[in-house]
């Protein structure tokens, strides 16, 4: 009885909804591809929500060191709807869309010198940081005093998530000296997958798209890039610069050589944009998704409600899908940075074939 | 196309957050825990090896006792033999014993009847000869008491005995 209960509750809400979404959307035609990009991208302030009239935001503070000398920091509020501060604005269209900019002496539009403003993706970069220490550092403090007695509840499950990346993946792909380097293999794995958990969840402090941003997964990759090639081996770079080919590939033109030199480049890549693409992606279905039901409220209240409950069945279906996302692109970012490690460390065994 | 282009200040702040977040982990974080696990890791597969020794130094024990056990039951049951064959072979030679005293007893009782017997006769006889003597004397005295009868007599014992011998 219970059970028929809450259907006829859940059934009712949806029934009523489309009436509170029609008015919302009819004072504004959804542009859904501005709306899922915006939503993606990177801004000044922490748009959280509109309630009523009122658009609720968080300022966050820009930091900028403008083209004719000096620093200047103050609260993105001060540049809401396109206002001038000590010559600066937010861009509102052109090749610079969206981002902090000032006129120059001849009068030209042109970004400063220096951008650092803390954003939208920056601010949740900091808090997910905070976030993550809160995870590990309890942990930590759990051993240091040497007991051997079992971590329980939320430590249990984060230690259980260490030990298993520890020992299934960076053990077994790094090799012998995997100690050396499983202190930056988790913590890139638990900063990915912190940040891509604190991504799905849709309001402050989470919500920003921080892995499904180009610089951060960038960075990371290129912390790999630097772990490999700085701690490879003789036989890593003999591989590369006198392959075991025959010769007439690598002597009047280097030809194998330069293709892995190519490949050097290719591996950070690869990593940069399969994180990127994958987190992007699954923030695009989710929004594009919820847009079905501010889409089809222009289509009468039937259209609009059998449309929401589509929607929201498949929003909660991807939901389950990012959170398998979440932890699977953090896996597979662990174990590739572990591979290119493991290789660029192997004792020369590819001799032999 | 802003999505695909890194943008330096969020990559300064990406640095710095990681950078830090990254410092802290590596002086504070992974290797404690690593290491702590590890440990006891080691410590477990110890106390399971460990463990697994005892175990076997008990049934190895337990062997021993069994052994021990069934040994005493043997020899138990070897002790009581004894005593059962000591114990018969005790009553049987008790009882020979009574029998050949029992023997032995009736033997010289027997010897002591017939010697009682023995001397019973002959001290019955002596009686009876004395008494015989005694009735003969009686009679003799009587048959003599005249001269006629004594006569009598004489011619009789003396024709008995003459005849006879002519």
């Amino acid at each position: 009885m219970l059970k028929n209960s809450n259907i006829i509750k859940v059934i009712s809400l949806l029934v009523i909804l489309p009436f509170f979404t029609t008015g919302v959307a009819r004072a504004e035609e959804l542009n859904v591809k501005e709306f899922i990009l915006e939503h993606l991208a990177d801004s000044y302030s922490w748009h959280i929500t509109r309630w009523g009239d009122r658009e609720m935001v968080v300022p966050l503070p820009v930091i900028v060191r403008s083209r004719e000398g000096g620093w200047s920091l103050f609260l993105s509020s001060k540049l809401d709807h396109g206002a001038e501060y000590k010559g600066f604005s937010i861009s509102q269209e052109g090749a610079y869309s969206g981002k902090v900019v000032e006129r120059n002496g001849r009068g030209e539009v042109v970004r400063p010198m220096i951008d650092i403003s803390l954003t939208k993706t920056s601010a949740a970069l900091i808090i997910n940081s905070i976030i993550l220490l809160l995870v590990i550092l309890p942990l930590a403090r759990w051993y240091k005093t040497g007991t051997m007695k079992p971590t329980k509840g939320f430590l249990g499950a984060v230690e259980m998530l260490l030990v298993d990346i520890q020992d299934e993946v960076i053990k077994v792909c790094v090799g012998e000296d995997y100690r050396r380097f499983s202190p930056y293999l988790l913590t890139a794995f638990f900063f990915i997958f912190v940040n891509n958990l604190m991504g799905l969840i849709p309001f402050f402090p989470g919500g920003a798209n921080v892995t499904g941003n180009i610089a951060v997964t960038f960075f990371l990759a290129i912390c790999t890039f630097f772990t490999v090639n700085v701690f490879g081996n003789k036989a890593y770079w003999k591989e590369i610069l006198w392959p075991d080919v025959p010769v007439w590939l690598k002597v009047p033109a280097p030809l194998m050589p330069l293709i892995e030199i190519f490949g050097i480049f290719t591996k950070p890549f690869a990593l940069t944009i399969r994180l990127f693409a994958n987190i992007v992606a699954g923030h695009s279905i989710i929004l594009g998704l919820i847009c079905i039901i501010f889409i089809t409220s222009s289509m009468g209240a039937g259209m609009n409600t059998g449309m929401s409950v589509v929607s929201i069945i498949f929003t909660c279906f991807m939901f389950f899908v990012e959170l398998l996302v979440a932890y699977i692109q953090a896996y597979v970012f662990t174990l590739l940075s572990s591979v290119f490690i493991g290789l660029a460390r192997a004792k020369h065994e590819a001799h032999a074939h | 196309m802003s999505l695909l282009v890194p943008d330096t200040g969020l990559l300064f702040w990406m640095t710095v957050s990681f950078g830090i977040v990254f410092f802290i982990l590596i002086k504070f974080g992974f290797p404690v825990i690593t290491k702590a696990v590890e440990k006891r890791h080691d410590y477990i597969e110890h106390a399971l090896e460990e463990a697994r020794m005892a175990e076997e130094k008990t049934a190895v024990l337990h062997s021993q006792a069994q052994t021990i056990l069934q040994d005493a039951r043997s020899e138990r049951n070897k002790i009581i033999d004894q005593a059962q064959d000591i114990k018969t072979k005790m009553v049987n030679e008790a009882k020979e014993e009574a029998e050949r005293e029992a023997r032995h007893r009736i033997e010289r009782a027997q010897a002591e009847i017939e010697t009682s017997k023995h001397l019973s006769i002959i001290s019955l006889k002596d009686e009876i000869t004395g008494i015989s003597v005694k009735i003969a004397e009686k009679v003799l005295g009587q048959e003599l008491e005249d001269d006629e009868k004594q006569l009598a007599l004489i011619h009789r014992i003396m024709n008995r005995e003459v005849v006879s011998k002519v």
